[in-house]
């Protein structure tokens, strides 16, 4: 039975939430040292949520390419907008819950090549039904999670380096057994087989919303931005994260299962990585080999935007939501605004920046005695 | 006006300022030979501008940012686009996700046409028949040979990769070549394999693929040299683009092997090293001319109804031989960097 005590609060920053049943702010308010009145303001608690920064940032985004650029202010270009900022944010979502228990994965770009092409050529090469392929391939991912954190439990090596080599591992893998089945870089297309347009319909189907075709994905980035919250906020698990980030040892001295949190996050990233495989599959049929190296920084920018700090015990779910859709913006707003893309990277970089700037100084007026 | 920069205010005037006196001070010591004076004069060919209505036309390309070849596609893009009073927007993506998705992102703009890439037509195919059910004329250009049609387009400019790779096979057997090497620098891409595929099918001699990673020069330079060093018989390398082609000219050096290099497509450096003979022969799709017609024909479109190739047979850009032989007539506009 372990403690429902909230972890080490010398190592929560404000802004950790409490598990239920555990009143009061984080710290320790009773002591007379502490400038810090018990009840703070609306607007310093505002100031506190990770997000806030980023959302700042979000709206001046929206607000300059919906003055520079014309198209950018159509709803069928807002929903290309969302459309981009989903497939990235769905696993921008693990990415930041990941990085908030203290651990990175840069296997994530290629995770999601690897599970599309683990359902297109078992599906093809055994002439099943597509589901078996989506159901092994979700099996496949959530195993490569695991076999990460497990590695990293039992090594005590740094994420970064093994989630480097299981980024190579797959990068190659990805391309030699896509040859080996297929003889080709590509897997075969797998649009005429049974169950086909059902996987279709769930994980790539567009919906009318408005006179504007939304992309399913939309949605099903938006519930799982709202199922990760509550994980985040409202349940145990959550209050597990925030300890195992901020702090692994003392989290263990309380009590908390710092192997299990950190092996379920993982493990959580590749089921993020499965859901985009296969969307990435059913919307284009086929996947290239080749793709998906490079997308985990991506993720992470994501993340970083969204106020998620690298060293980990500080982030939330809402916050990459935000940053993809930054993201999103940013990159469909300069061909709306029919730019020189020959600059996007450096824009990008100049964002990510002030992003993380605005963080930055959000975090101390939040803090400030 | 539409040359496309960042907004910029007047606040950068002084920086630009203060940037153009530090040139002129560095101008005090200037080179004798070389360098930007000996290459001025030779900007884009002029040309006169059509008097038909101002247009919109996107290009979507599948380029990586900053390679040679494609800045050649833009060049040739953006001179017709000049002509023919046309506003281009172009935007390019490796990922064919993102490609789809910048289709999609034309659409929204509602411009009066598209040109395309299909490297990979599965996965741009329903943005493509969203963009004919919106009305707007689609041309595909560079790759797509196979599928164009199928996908609806109306015309295609392009050389085929594999028959590419089948000419450039028989080229070797004529150069009397026993053993090639064939350089793939970018893992996953379906038209380098094809083109090594094609040298394959026509070449009497042995030829294997090699690997290397394309974004990481001096590793490219060195895994051709090992490869060189390890299996001595090899008297050909063949590289799938200009800039690796120069690099395996180094390797070869390294190597100390008396190979040969023979490459696809051109760039202003390598037009020299055919010149010098450090590389026997290019294939040369002129790229410049792809993206100057996949523009000037939706202009056609437009304004004429024309249908270059009648929606039935592809405009063939390629394959061009670019040897010891010819080399001088290309050079000149090599130089000018648009071949």
């Amino acid at each position: 039975m372990p403690s429902r005590t909230a972890p080490a609060a010398a190592s929560s920053p404000p802004g950790t939430p409490d598990s239920p049943g555990t009143p009061g702010t984080p710290g320790t308010p009773a002591l007379a040292k502490d400038g810090r009145a018990a009840e703070r303001s609306l607007g310093r608690r505002l100031l506190a949520r990770p997000e806030i920064g980023a959302l700042i940032a979000a709206v001046a985004v929206y607000a300059f390419f919906f003055s520079v650029a014309p198209a950018f202010r159509e709803a069928s270009s807002l929903a290309t907008v969302l459309y981009q900022a989903s497939v990235m944010g769905i696993m921008a979502i693990p990415v930041a819950l990941l990085m908030i228990g203290g651990e990175f994965d840069l296997s994530a770009g290629v995770a999601v090549t690897s599970s599309a092409l683990m359902t297109a050529i078992l599906s093809f090469q055994l002439s099943l039904n597509v589901w078996t392929g989506v159901v092994v391939a979700l099996v496949f991912s959530l195993a490569v999670g695991a076999f990460n954190g497990y590695l990293l439990i039992r090594t005590g090596l740094p994420s970064f380096l093994i989630t480097l080599g299981s980024f190579l591992v797959l990068q190659g893998a990805n391309l030699a057994v896509t040859k080996i089945f297929t003889g080709n870089v590509a897997s075969d297309s797998i649009s005429d087989m049974d169950g086909f347009d059902q996987a279709k319909a769930l994980f790539a189907s567009e919906i009318g919303i408005g006179g504007v075709d939304v992309k399913v994905t939309v949605l099903w980035w938006l519930l799982f931005a709202a199922a990760a919250t509550w994980l985040l906020l409202r349940t145990r698990f959550g209050n597990w994260i925030f300890a195992v980030g901020g702090s692994e040892d003392s989290a263990r001295a309380v009590g908390v299962p710092v192997t299990f949190t950190k092996v379920a996050l993982f493990m959580g990233v590749g089921a993020g990585a499965w859901f985009v495989g296969m969307h990435l599959l059913f919307s284009f049929n086929t996947v290239q080999s080749g793709e998906g190296v490079g997308n985990e920084f991506l993720y992470i920018i994501a993340a970083v935007i969204g106020g998620c700090l690298l060293t980990g015990g500080y982030g939330s779910a809402v916050g990459p939501v935000i940053g993809a859709f930054i993201f999103g913006m940013v990159s469909q707003g300069i061909v709306y605004a029919n730019w020189n893309p020959d600059w996007f990277k450096a824009f990008l970089g100049v964002m990510l920046l002030l992003a993380a700037l605005v963080n930055l100084w959000v975090r101390r007026q939040a803090t400030r005695r | 006006m539409d040359r496309t920069f960042l907004p910029c205010s007047r606040r950068f005037a002084p920086a630009v300022a203060a940037a153009a006196a530090a040139a002129l001070l560095v101008a005090g010591c200037s080179s004798g030979s070389g360098g930007k004076k000996a290459a001025e004069g030779t900007a884009d060919a002029p040309a006169g501008k059509a008097g038909t209505p101002r247009m919109k036309v996107a290009m979507i390309t599948h380029g990586g940012p900053g390679d040679t070849f494609w800045d050649l596609i833009r060049k040739g893009a953006q001179t017709a686009a000049a002509k023919d009073n046309i506003e281009l927007v172009y935007s390019s993506d490796p990922n064919a996700a993102t490609q789809a998705n910048l289709i999609q992102n034309a659409i929204d703009q509602k411009v009066d046409g598209i040109a395309i890439t299909l490297a990979k037509p599965d996965a741009v195919k329903s943005a493509v028949a969203k963009a004919r059910q919106a009305g707007i004329p689609v041309v595909g250009f560079n790759s797509g040979l196979s599928e164009w049609k199928d996908q609806g387009l109306l015309e295609f400019f392009g050389q085929d990769e594999s028959v590419a790779g089948e000419a450039f096979g028989e080229k070797l057997n004529a150069l009397g070549a026993k053993r090639a090497v064939c350089v793939i620098h970018e893992q996953g891409n379906v038209g380098l394999e094809a083109r090594c595929a094609g040298v394959k099918k026509t070449f009497k001699g042995a030829t294997e693929n090699l690997y290397v990673n394309g974004t990481d020069m001096p590793s490219v330079k060195s895994t051709i040299a090992a490869k060189l060093k390890q299996d001595g018989s090899i008297d050909h390398v063949v590289t799938l683009g200009a800039p690796f082609a120069l690099t395996a000219v180094q390797s070869v050096a390294d190597a100390g092997g008396k190979a040969k290099v023979a490459t696809f497509d051109l760039n202003k450096d390598l037009v020299n090293a055919v010149k010098a003979g450090d590389v026997r022969f290019a294939v040369d799709q002129q790229p410049y001319l792809q993206g100057y017609l996949a523009v000037d024909s939706l202009w056609l479109y437009r304004t004429n109804g024309n249908v270059s190739g009648g929606g039935q047979e592809p405009v063939l850009t390629g394959p061009a031989f670019v040897d010891k032989e010819n080399v001088d007539a290309v050079a000149t506009f090599a130089a000018k960097g648009t071949r």
